[in-house]
């Protein structure tokens, strides 16, 4: 079975959508995974996560976009995408070429949005899960985050579920007072599985020109700075919800990996990693095999939520 | 398009000038492979902080088998490769982008500004292997004599005559490398092939669009992966809303952008 590497048993399961192994690349960091092709044996990885759909395709902000901070970087791409019809038509056929599960990330500015989008991504080949971005502001409720809200989480969760044929992952918002409350309305929204975190909230100033450095003023923090926020929410969320987690935030090696497994994720997502070391998801793989064979596990599940509390 | 991931040896350090350093790095892969104009993301330590790779044009090639980059000592990234010496390992991606078009057919003129400087000299050998018999133009300024003259030398021994300007004053013409310009016939049909700061690059723009001038530009932007995924490397373009300067650049025809012109 190709779960196995070097005789190690890495196969993780989200709902019934099954992964040779956890480690998974995130939305926005590895583009349509064509980019990474040169450096990345894509058949080795969990899962692919392509860039954020929206229903019509979209400019981004202006530039500035990004910039460095300690350890992270923050953007405010402001979601530049093709729109779902040029994705599905230019971007599908490649995708379908990669042997392991392509899941498509999905955003909107209102509930019907992102119903439309899973309606149009329904019958399409080599679609194996949706995953939903409901960080965006809701533009018929004053522009708050779905995020934020857990009527309004739910009620996306549950408009693309019901178009959905495939697992349903909803990616959590990192920028709210609990976390467990959004998972837990999500997951009775019926969501399959749930991804965190999203990029938390910031901002960087230049004092010499006394300017914001991003255009958008404020922007997602990302990378490795973020690792111990996102540990922590992925802790309190397993202990929460009985549906899948998947972890997000900092993660760059096999050693990331099993943190964040042991804290209860299922899976997780390799994100601005990919940028500095395009390999990061398939070494973090290779650096998996290796744990479980020098460990002796009869499988990498035995790690998810197998923390030893003090 | 062949891209490379790849730990490459330092065989050459070079302090150009005070702050200025060049680095020949060991890699048959990218440099057998690089076209001028194009660049490569370095990764500047092994920490985390600075996290992200800096993009560096190729500044020179040489036997397939070497190739430099130029930089200034600017930031957390650049002083940290400043302190790399020979035999020291560095992790590089590469080579990334498009570089510049290359026509034989009349003058070519090799426009210059600053680090903008280090792929023309690139370009410059390139020019001088592909079209032998053309004109061969370089016009290149910087802020001080101690910045442009090491730069000025490697033009010199191509046997190619250099035409200067600094903003002191201390090298060649005291203004812009643009002042200089206005002051050669150049032709109607010579190409411009400019790098450096961006007001250097818009005023080429509009000089190039008055005097119906070909005009390539290479661009600098914030970039975190410089392979077309981080989706930073924006600017702005006639054909759609932006380009990105990763993957359809850096280098661009000056008129397929938007320039904001002061």
């Amino acid at each position: 079975m190709g779960s196995e590497v070097n005789g190690a048993d890495l196969g993780v399961s989200i709902g019934t959508l099954r992964l040779q192994n956890p480690v998974m690349t995130a939305s926005g960091t590895f583009g349509y995974a064509k980019e990474f092709e040169p450096y990345v044996n894509l058949h080795r990885l969990g899962a692919v996560v392509v860039k954020g759909i929206s229903l019509e395709p979209r400019a981004g902000n202006p530039p500035p976009r990004i910039i460095e901070t300690s350890c992270g970087m923050l953007n405010a791409i402001g979601l530049e995408n093709v729109g779902v019809d040029r994705f599905i038509s230019e971007k599908m056929e490649a995708l379908q070429a990669v042997t392991v599960p392509v899941v498509v990330n999905i955003l909107g500015d209102t509930v019907e949005e992102y119903r439309e989008i899973a309606e149009r991504l329904a019958d399409v080949e080599g679609v194996a899960a949706i995953e939903v971005n409901i960080s965006c502001p809701n533009v018929k409720k004053g522009g708050v985050a779905f995020g934020t809200v857990p009527e309004m989480a739910a009620a996306v969760t549950a408009a693309v579920k019901k178009e959905s044929t495939v697992p349903v992952i909803v990616k959590l918002s990192p920028n709210v007072t609990d976390v467990t409350i959004i998972a837990r309305a999500v997951e009775d929204g019926g969501a399959d599985a749930v991804s965190l975190i999203n990029t938390l909230i910031g901002m960087a100033i230049d004092h010499r020109s006394r300017r914001p450095a991003l255009a958008n003023v404020i922007g997602g923090l990302s990378g490795p700075a973020i690792k111990p926020v996102a540990l922590r929410m992925v802790y309190q969320v397993a202990q929460t919800v009985s549906i899948p987690v998947i972890g997000i935030g900092g993660i760059e090696t096999a050693e990331d990996v099993l943190e964040f497994m042991l804290a209860g994720a299922t899976a997780v997502q390799i994100g601005t990693a990919n940028f500095v070391n395009p390999r990061a998801s398939e070494e973090a793989v290779q650096g998996l095999a290796r744990y479980v064979v020098d460990q002796k596990l009869v499988s990498i599940r035995e790690m998810i939520g197998a923390l030893i509390l003090p | 398009m062949s891209q490379f991931q790849e730990k490459t040896q330092i065989i050459r350090f070079e302090q150009l000038s005070s702050d200025i350093v060049r680095l020949t790095l060991d890699s048959p892969d990218i440099a057998s492979r690089a076209t001028p104009g194009q660049f490569v993301m370095v990764k500047a330590g092994r920490g985390r902080d600075p996290l992200l790779r800096r993009p560096f044009s190729i500044s020179q090639t040489s036997n397939n088998r070497h190739f430099q980059i130029l930089f200034k000592v600017v930031g957390s990234g650049t002083s940290i490769l400043a302190h790399y010496r020979v035999g020291e390992y560095l992790s590089v991606l590469g080579p990334l982008g498009n570089g510049y078009q290359v026509d034989c057919d009349g003058c070519n003129c090799l426009v210059g500004g600053g680090m903008g400087i280090a792929p023309l000299l690139f370009l410059g050998k390139w020019l001088a292997r592909v079209c032998p018999e053309n004109p061969l133009l370089v016009v290149i300024g910087a802020r001080t004599a101690a910045e442009l003259s090491p730069l000025v030398k490697d033009f010199e021994e191509l046997g190619l005559r250099v035409h200067t300007a600094t903003d002191d004053g201390s090298l060649g013409h005291h203004g812009f490398v643009i002042d200089v310009l206005k002051t050669i016939n150049l032709g109607n049909s010579s190409r411009m092939h400019v790098c450096g700061p961006y007001p250097m690059m818009a005023a080429m723009y509009l000089f190039c669009k008055e005097k119906k001038l070909s005009c390539q530009v290479s661009m600098e932007t914030h970039m975190a992966c410089g392979m077309g995924a981080c989706l930073g490397c924006i600017v702005p373009s006639r054909a759609g809303v932006y380009a990105h300067a990763c993957t359809d650049g850096p280098v661009f025809d000056a008129k397929e952008l938007v320039w904001e012109v002061k």
